[in-house]
Formats: structure tokens, C-alpha cells, sequence
């Protein structure tokens, strides 16, 4: 940023009207690489085209804006308890990917989120985060019937409800057959 | 006629005791979440979309309306005890509801939203009700163009006419079109934006965008900011009825916010906060008690909260004869419309009259359920206001999770989620609107396709736009939409500096 104008630029504005001329470019370039061959008819790029053009525009109009009023100033943000969040999410996609399994991952994004907040009791919200992820792990496997990624802790919970399961049928099992 | 015999058969189905049962499920359900603060009704249907994967279309679609209307409610709640309006059209409701909260009429305030919201939402149900078979029967003779017309107007009303600034609604309305790009062309198969992806092959799913930049954004954005201290719910205290005067304070205003609010939700223009806002400055007009306005006046709650649901169920007059969705709401229902292979738009009407109609009186029946529910039970919802925010925002984060991966289990849909939430903290953070881009996203591919079949008709001539006097028309509306706030802005300035 150049001295001369350095303290009425806008610098969120230039960042988002980089990002925008950015992305118009890649669209652009996509739609450039469709190769319509033997479709009739008007060609998948056109819509593209014009949405790319489209970008453009608006990243020169964010040019344009930098140098007026410039985007809203944010207030002062704490960047710390943001972290503590996205490590919270990122550990949710960790678990997920690598196989820890969903109640592993909301365990851990519901203790680093509660955390982010302020609050110091990390087992006690680790304990709430596992008793969540363990009840709606239980509710979507077994009466939504949807599955949800399963690691050790879920393979290890579903073998104890069937034999509590077959435990409980087990002393009902005369009447109920 | 025909309405009201479709109407009849309609409650025949959702008078049945299971779809009784899923309204008043999805009444409650969508009432505790909506409740929650900073939950509006957008995100609350799209977090409780996926428990109505295993439900049959139909009890599906009448569990929505429970969600849908109880959401409504939920917000409107929280606008009035902790001044945290969970979307901009209950802004104006928190400005009169909550000064009357705090000056201990907190129940009135309540009920007044709540039966306001009920007769606003019972006579814009019916205005429904009439109106969606006409329009159907106008729809069926519209043209590809007429479609891209139509859904270009949407876009720069949604995105451009109503909101703070133009040029942030227009680039929010394009994040949502690039994204709309992403996936399998419908009508050519080929792939587009796709970077050899396999799991972006289908597209982006409208939930997931709306999930991460509703839910995740929102609790980025609060958690960046909570230092700024949290408001406190105020606790409801004295009387929850309304005495006499109160009745006769509200239901005018009341049939004037359905007033304002049905036409212009039906409006293929969108934009709950119009109607508010015009009901809320009709009713200081209008008040015998205009120097109770700013210090809790119960009109200024009765009006504009009847507006808001009146254009609630005003919006889904495009949203259901015409497949154009022209809030962040109807956005997400459409979605779950599409789930079950169901297209809104003239064709639902025939193919599938058991469903629309049986959701139409499931409106009637989900208001009904509402007041009957919700104003004994209010006591346990201004309880849910009292969670702790680190344990309520670490459950919504876990809700959104789960709500995504049970509908599509692969890491790359969570990778998605966490990058739209940061998306939508920045967005929020900079003042861009969210509902542009959720609009964006499920209306560009369908104005992409219209435009396409509009061309292939016309052997790629773009004039057809134009000769088309429907469609023309529509057009012009648009431009001068979009010219309107640049125009006006200009002016203001000029005013500005002439003073």
C-alpha cells in the first residue's frame, strides 16, 4: 500500500476484490476447458461465461469501493477463542477421516467449543460432549436407521446395546416370542 | 371451488393421526431450536432436515410446516426476551418487544406475536390456499424465458433492492452462483468446476451451505465477539394474558400486517423485512399511543409480527406454483422438496395434489397446534433461552455435524461445512448478507437451465428475452430493481451535499 493513498484504501475491500477477480478467472478458465463436442444446442460454458464476467464486475466494484467508503469496520475480534473453535472442527474432521469415529469427533468439537466460550471445566464438557455424541450416535443408528461414520468407540458401544439388548429380551423372551 | 374440495382432501390426509403426530413434532422441535438465540427459521429447518430423511414424502413435508411455523414462533421469542433477532425480519419485532419485556410486559408481548402470527398466518394460509391454483393455472402457459425472467428478478430483489448495500448482496448472490456451477450439467452431463473431485461431482448441497454459513458462522462470529458482553434473557414476569385493552390495541394491527405482509410475500420479489418495517412505521402512524413507540408499544410487536408470518406463508405462493424460492427459507425447503424427487412448480400441483394439498392444511393445522402448544408452554422455552452459550453453541456445532454427515457421510461434506462457516464469519463479520447466496446456489443451475431451453427454442437467439412481452417485462423490473438503490443512493448524495 502506497503511501500517498495508503490511509483511505480500504484493505478488506482490495482483499475481497483480489479474491473476486481471482475467482472469475478460475470459472473463466473452466468453462473455457469444457469441450461441448457433439452436444447440441447451447454450450454448458455460456452460463459460466457471463457469471464469470459477472465476478469481475464486482471485484472492480469492490476496487472502486476501496478507494470510497470501504467495506463496514468489524469490531475487535478474539482471535484465541477462534482458534480454540476451528481446532474443535477440525479435530470433528480428523476423527472423521482417520476413522476415530463420530462420537470422537463431537466429543472433541464439543469440549474445544465450550472451551472457546470461557469455560474451564474441560472433563466435565468432555463428559457432555461424549454423552451427546453417544445419544444421537444411538438415535441415528438405531431409530433413524441412518449411519453415521463408526470407529472403535462405536463398534465397542453398538456390541454393548445388542447384548443389553439380547439381555433385556432375553428376560422377557418367553412372553415375547 | 376446486380449492376448497382440494383443500378438504388435503385435510383428509393430514388429519391422519401419524401426520397429526409429525406436525406437532415438528411444531415442538422446530420451536426449541427456533428458540435458541441466533437461530432463525432458515437454519432451524435446514439443522432438522435430516430427520425427516426416513419419513415418507408426505409426513416429511407436513413435519417441514410444523418446523417452518414453529421456527417463526421460536424466533420471535427470542427477539422479544433477549433482543437477539434470529433473522432481519423479526429485527423490528425486537424493537418494541423487547422495551416491553423489559417493562414487565413481557407476556403480552408474547402473546400478541403469538395469536397475531396465528390469524396472520390462518388468513394468509387461505389467501394461499385460493391463490396458488390460479396462479398455477397462469404458470402452466409460462415459457422457459418467463422462468429465466422470473428468476433473474429474484436474484437482484434478493440480493440487491432490500438489503444495506448492493454491491455486498450482488457478490453474496454470485458466491452462490459459482457454486451452483460446481457438479454435473443437468442438461449436457458434463462437469463443471468440479477440479477432478469425485465427491463434487453432484453438486453442492444447499443444507451444507446453509448449515455451515447459518450455524458454523454464527458461532464463529459470536465466539469472536463474546467479549462484548452476551445479553441476558429477561425473565417474564407478571401476567402472560392479554388484558382487554391489549386485545383492542392489537387486532387491527394484526389484519394490517397480514395486509402488508401476504401480498408482498407472495411478490415473486421476496424479503420478509419489507412488510415489517412497513407495518411497524404504519402502526406508529396510526397509534392513538404514538409516544409509547421506542418504550414498548404493543402494536408495534402486533403488526409486524403478523406481517412476518403473513409473508412467511406469502412466500410460498412462488415457492410452490412456480419452484422459486425467494427467502433463504424457502431456499432450504425447496431442498428438502427435492430430496424426495419432488419439484415445486405447476406440474406438483397435478402429479402429486396429495402432498401439496395435504401440506397446505397442515399449515392450518401447525398454527393451530402452535398457539395450542406454545402459549401453555412458553414457561419451557424461555427456559431453553437460559443455556449456557458454551454448551449451547458446542450443541449447535454437534447438530450441524451430525445433521451433514447423516446426509452425506465422507469427510470432503465436512470440509465443505467448516469452509462455508468461515465464509459465513467473514461475510458477517464485513456486513455481506447470507440468504443471497443460499438463493444463488439452488436458483442458478434451474436459471442456467431455462435460459438454455429458452435458447435452444430460439436456435440461440438471446432476443426471445425481449420479444416475449411476459418475460420482457419481468426484465425491466429487474433492471430497474437493480438501477433503484444505486439510483437512489446517488440522489441521497446529492441531496446530501446540497444541504
Amino acid at each position: 500500500m502506497s503511501n500517498l493513498s495508503g490511509r483511505r484504501v480500504d484493505r478488506p475491500a482490495i482483499i475481497v476484490g483480489v479474491v473476486l477477480l481471482a475467482a472469475a478467472a478460475v470459472v473463466a478458465y473452466d468453462a473455457n476447458n469444457i469441450h461441448a463436442g457433439f452436444t447440441y444446442g447451447i454450450s454448458p460454458s455460456a452460463v459460466p461465461f457471463v457469471i464469470a464476467a459477472f465476478l469481475a464486475v464486482l471485484g472492480v466494484g469492490h476496487f472502486v469501493a476501496a478507494f470510497k467508503e470501504g467495506l463496514p469496520t468489524p469490531d475487535e475480534a478474539d482471535w484465541g477463542a477462534v482458534g480454540l473453535m476451528s481446532a474443535g472442527l477440525f479435530g470433528l474432521i480428523a476423527s472423521i477421516a482417520f476413522g476415530g469415529g463420530f462420537i470422537l469427533g463431537s466429543t472433541i468439537l464439543f469440549a474445544l467449543t465450550a472451551r472457546s466460550f470461557g469455560r474451564k471445566a474441560l472433563i466435565a464438557d468432555i463428559a457432555i460432549g461424549f454423552v451427546l455424541g453417544l445419544f444421537i450416535y444411538i438415535l441415528f443408528n438405531r431409530l433413524l436407521g441412518l449411519g453415521l461414520p463408526s470407529g472403535r468407540i462405536e463398534r465397542g458401544v453398538l456390541i454393548g446395546l445388542d447384548g443389553v439388548v439380547g439381555w433385556v429380551s432375553g428376560l422377557f423372551g418367553s412372553s415375547a416370542q | 371451488m376446486d380449492s376448497l374440495l382440494a383443500l378438504g382432501s388435503g385435510f383428509l390426509v393430514a388429519l391422519e393421526p401419524i401426520n397429526l403426530l409429525f406436525a406437532a413434532i415438528g411444531v415442538v422441535l422446530g420451536t426449541a431450536v427456533g428458540v435458541l438465540p441466533g437461530i432463525g427459521p432458515a437454519l432451524t429447518v435446514a439443522l432438522l432436515l435430516p430427520v425427516t430423511f426416513r419419513l415418507d414424502p408426505g409426513g416429511s413435508i407436513i413435519m417441514f410446516a410444523g418446523i417452518y411455523y414453529g421456527g417463526m414462533y421460536g424466533g420471535s421469542t427470542t427477539a422479544i426476551l433477549l433482543n437477539t433477532p434470529g433473522e432481519s425480519a423479526s429485527v423490528v419485532t425486537a424493537l418494541e418487544g423487547n422495551k416491553m419485556a423489559r417493562a414487565g410486559r413481557g407476556g403480552p408481548a408474547l402473546a400478541t406475536a403469538a395469536i397475531g402470527s396465528f390469524v396472520a398466518g390462518t388468513l394468509a394460509t387461505i389467501g394461499l390456499a385460493f391463490l396458488a391454483p390460479w396462479l398455477v393455472r397462469v404458470a402452466v402457459n409460462f415459457g422457459p424465458w418467463d422462468y429465466f425472467a422470473l428468476m433473474v428478478l429474484a436474484f437482484v430483489t434478493v440480493s440487491a433492492t432490500f438489503g444495506s448495500s448492493p454491491l455486498r448482496g450482488l457478490t453474496s448472490l454470485a458466491f452462490g452462483l459459482v457454486l451452483g456451477v460446481i457438479g454435473i450439467d443437468q442438461l449436457t452431463g458434463k462437469a463443471r468446476l468440479t477440479f477432478g473431485v469425485p465427491e463434487l461431482l453432484d453438486g453442492i448441497e444447499v443444507t451444507t451451505l446453509a448449515v455451515g454459513l447459518f450455524a458454523i458462522g454464527e458461532a464463529i462470529y459470536v465466539v469472536s465477539r463474546h467479549l462484548h458482553a452476551p445479553e441476558k434473557p429477561i425473565p417474564v414476569k407478571g401476567s402472560l394474558w392479554m388484558t382487554k385493552e391489549d386485545w383492542k390495541r392489537s387486532w387491527k394491527p394484526w389484519l394490517r400486517g397480514f395486509g402488508f405482509g401476504f401480498p408482498i410475500g407472495a411478490l415473486p420479489a421476496g424479503g420478509a423485512e419489507i412488510p415489517t418495517f412497513l407495518s411497524y412505521t404504519t402502526e406508529r402512524r396510526l397509534s392513538k399511543h404514538p409516544e409509547e413507540f421506542g418504550r414498548g408499544a404493543i402494536e408495534g410487536v402486533a403488526g409486524p409480527e403478523a406481517a412476518n408470518n403473513a409473508s412467511a406463508a406469502g412466500t410460498l405462493v412462488p415457492l410452490l406454483t412456480l419452484g422459486l424460492p425467494t427467502s433463504a427459507t424457502a431456499a432450504i425447503l425447496l431442498a428438502g422438496f427435492q430430496q424426495y424427487g419432488l419439484q415445486p412448480g405447476p406440474l406438483l400441483f397435478a402429479q402429486a395434489p396429495d402432498v401439496v394439498w395435504g401440506l397446505i392444511a397442515s399449515l392450518f393445522i401447525a398454527n393451530t397446534m402452535l398457539i395450542i402448544l406454545n402459549l401453555p408452554l412458553i414457561g419451557i422455552w424461555v427456559r431453553l433461552l437460559a443455556v449456557p452459550l458454551p454448551w449451547l453453541y458446542a450443541g449447535i456445532l454437534v447438530f450441524a455435524a451430525m445433521g451433514t454427515i447423516a446426509a452425506n457421510p465422507s469427510p470432503v461434506e465436512l470440509i465443505m461445512l467448516v469452509i462455508f462457516g468461515f465464509i459465513g464469519f467473514l461475510m458477517r463479520r464485513y456486513d455481506y448478507p447470507i440468504a443471497p447466496a443460499v438463493v444463488g446456489l439452488i436458483l442458478g443451475p434451474m436459471a442456467d437451465n431455462q435460459l438454455r431451453r429458452a435458447l435452444q427454442i430460439s436456435l440461440g437467439d438471446p432476443m426471445i428475452l425481449l420479444e416475449n412481452p411476459g418475460s420482457a417485462t419481468l426484465l425491466a423490473i429487474a433492471a430497474l430493481a437493480l438501477i433503484l438503490p444505486f439510483a437512489t443512493k446517488q440522489l441521497r448524495k446529492f441531496k446530501a451535499e446540497e444541504d
